[in-house]
């Protein structure tokens, strides 16, 4: 779908590398350069026309946003630089003060570095645990296994709503009742869902949510934290600086202005921020859940066609995300990737990530297939006439 | 033998690789910050000379043949050979002046390292050796 939206689909490239990065669409470029061609000014600082249109575009993205994950209040809504950044302003904003020692964080083992990392941080500075919540034969999380899992000094429970390697999509707004009724919080890093699927987080009724603006057709460099507003309030602003103070004349009087600019120190990526706008406005034309529905299909289409090449080993059969990893049979990831490249398509080896998930899977190392609306039927039969001649992979890999 | 070949054989059966438990081994880690590989490199040091070496670990086919091909043309070299062996492959893919002959297998990586995104596997094993000999 909507191909002609993107330059960098005018060449003849394969783009199958979707849950690191997606391509941007014309209508974002040209959103961040209107704003560096026509009024290139900074925020907060209305005291001129270029700077109060500005405001006036950096605030209209953040209601786009708003509406977006259909957040009750815009308040709720905070410009960070990605999910990563987002994340650790939750652990270290929020948990840090709320936790205390012997208080027990439930994250899992294909959690994404940035949803593991800054949990251990607190477990190494407040003697806080992280425990991981066992998933199934699926590598899935179930409401039963987190249940049981959680006790008394359960407190948070962070999990990614759709994981990055497996593409398996967890339980959210059953894990948000369960949690809620036991007073955890819940923390949903949605950087590989957000872009794929219709967010309401009122409806999932999530404390926390993180996301990444260039894994959804925005630029890089820009991402969104949502809080539950009482919980904001209480966030510990990592930065201090310009932008978001009141006023100030020593140590002991410092007054901070109101949320969500007290989160949002120093002048802020404008373009990144206005050029996410402009994305979330291009996606919710196409349709959210017209993307969610083509993905499936796409897959699908893929998966019937990846599972008759017998050389191929497949981790994930089943996802709800558009994510197929795999390998071929006895050739290293890399190499095969490199090997793909040299047809233009671009796929991605690795452990994307998920250090910790090879302790659960057994297989480090995978080429990763990660899906948008715009790939196409087409582009899966070249990658599978490319994957289906072992042979031909291992005499060109070098 | 073809270059194609020779990388085949040093990936697929070189005879460095396996891992060493043997503590008179010293062992350094190497790995890419752009990628996945990861290898480790068992070194054997007597008298200033590299007496025996061995490598494993997790890498593509251009680092593991690379490897290979490194610890088999420094065997029984002294600590100064050594440098000067590293140093011309450097200007090779510093695409500076350097020896051919000196490379001896190693030259199958010419065209390689020209392949911008290998050089870095290519060179991998070279940034362990290295480590080890500023140890
Ligand atoms: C599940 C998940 N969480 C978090 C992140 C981090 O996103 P970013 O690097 O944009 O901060 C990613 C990115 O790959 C991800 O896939």
């Amino acid at each position: 779908m909507n191909r002609e939206d993107f330059p960098m689909l005018k060449e003849d490239l394969i783009y199958l590398d979707n849950g690191a990065t997606t391509l941007k669409p014309q209508c974002v470029i040209d959103k961040m350069t209107e704003y560096y061609e026509k009024y290139s000014a900074n925020a907060h600082r209305g005291d001129y026309d270029i700077s109060f249109k500005v405001d006036q575009e950096y605030e209209k993205a953040r209601e786009l946003v708003r509406k977006f994950i259909n957040a009750k209040y815009k308040e709720e809504v905070v410009f960070t630089s990605g999910a990563t950044e987002s994340l650790n302003m939750i652990a270290s904003g929020f948990f840090k003060k709320y936790l205390e020692p012997g208080d027990e964080i439930l994250i899992t083992q294909s959690e994404h570095a940035s949803n593991v990392l800054p949990w251990f941080r607190l477990a190494n500075e407040l003697q806080v645990v992280v425990k991981y919540i066992p998933l199934d034969d699926h590598h899935y999380v179930t409401l039963d296994n987190v249940k049981k899992t959680v006790t008394p000094n359960t407190k948070v429970i962070a999990l990614a709503s759709i994981t990055n390697v497996i593409g398996d999509e967890r339980p959210i707004k059953e894990i948000c009742e369960f949690a809620h009724q036991n007073n955890i919080f819940v923390v949903m890093d949605g950087a590989q869902s957000v872009p794929h699927r219709k967010t309401d987080v009122q409806d999932l009724d999530v404390d926390f949510l993180a996301f990444s603006g260039h894994k959804m057709c925005g630029p890089t460099g820009i991402g969104i934290l949502y809080g539950k507003k009482e919980l904001l309030e209480e966030m510990e602003p990592q930065n201090l600086g310009g932008g978001m103070n009141e006023s100030f004349d020593n140590p002991r009087e410092i007054y901070l202005k109101d949320l969500p600019t007290r989160l949002e120190a120093g002048t802020p990526n404008i373009a990144g921020a206005i050029g996410l706008g402009r994305a979330v406005s291009y996606l919710e034309t196409i349709g959210m859940d017209k993307i969610e529905a083509y993905e499936k299909k796409l897959r699908k289409y893929a998966m019937d066609k990846l599972i008759s090449i017998p050389h191929l080993d497949i981790i994930n059969i089943e996802a709800d995300g558009g994510i197929i990893a795999f390998n071929v049979n006895d050739v290293f990831s890399q190499d095969v990737a490199y090997y793909l490249n040299k047809y233009k398509v671009c796929v991605r080896a690795g452990n994307h990530c998920a250090k910790i998930l090879n302790q659960e899977t057994g297989v480090s190392n995978t080429l990763r297939v990660s899906l948008y609306f715009y790939n196409t039927e087409s582009d899966i039969d070249s990658l599978v006439e490319l994957l289906s001649n072992k042979e031909k992979i291992v005499e060109e890999m070098l | 033998m073809e270059n194609r070949e020779i990388l085949l054989n040093h990936y697929i059966s070189s005879p460095y690789k396996k891992e060493i438990y043997d503590q008179t081994y010293t062992k350094i880690e190497t790995k890419s910050d752009s990628c996945i590989d990861h290898l480790h490199i068992f070194l054997k040091k007597e008298n200033n000379k590299l007496v025996d070496a061995y490598f494993n670990g997790e890498a593509c086919s251009i680092a593991t043949s690379s490897c290979s091909i490194l610890l088999k043309n420094c065997i029984n070299k002294n600590m100064e050979e050594i440098k000067e062996y590293i140093e011309n492959f450097e200007r090779m893919i510093n695409d500076e002046p350097y020896d051919e002959e000196k490379l001896q297998e190693a030259i199958v990586f010419k065209d390689i390292v020209k392949q911008g995104n290998r050089v870095s596997c290519a060179y991998l094993p070279y940034k362990g050796l290295k480590k080890w000999m500023n140890e």
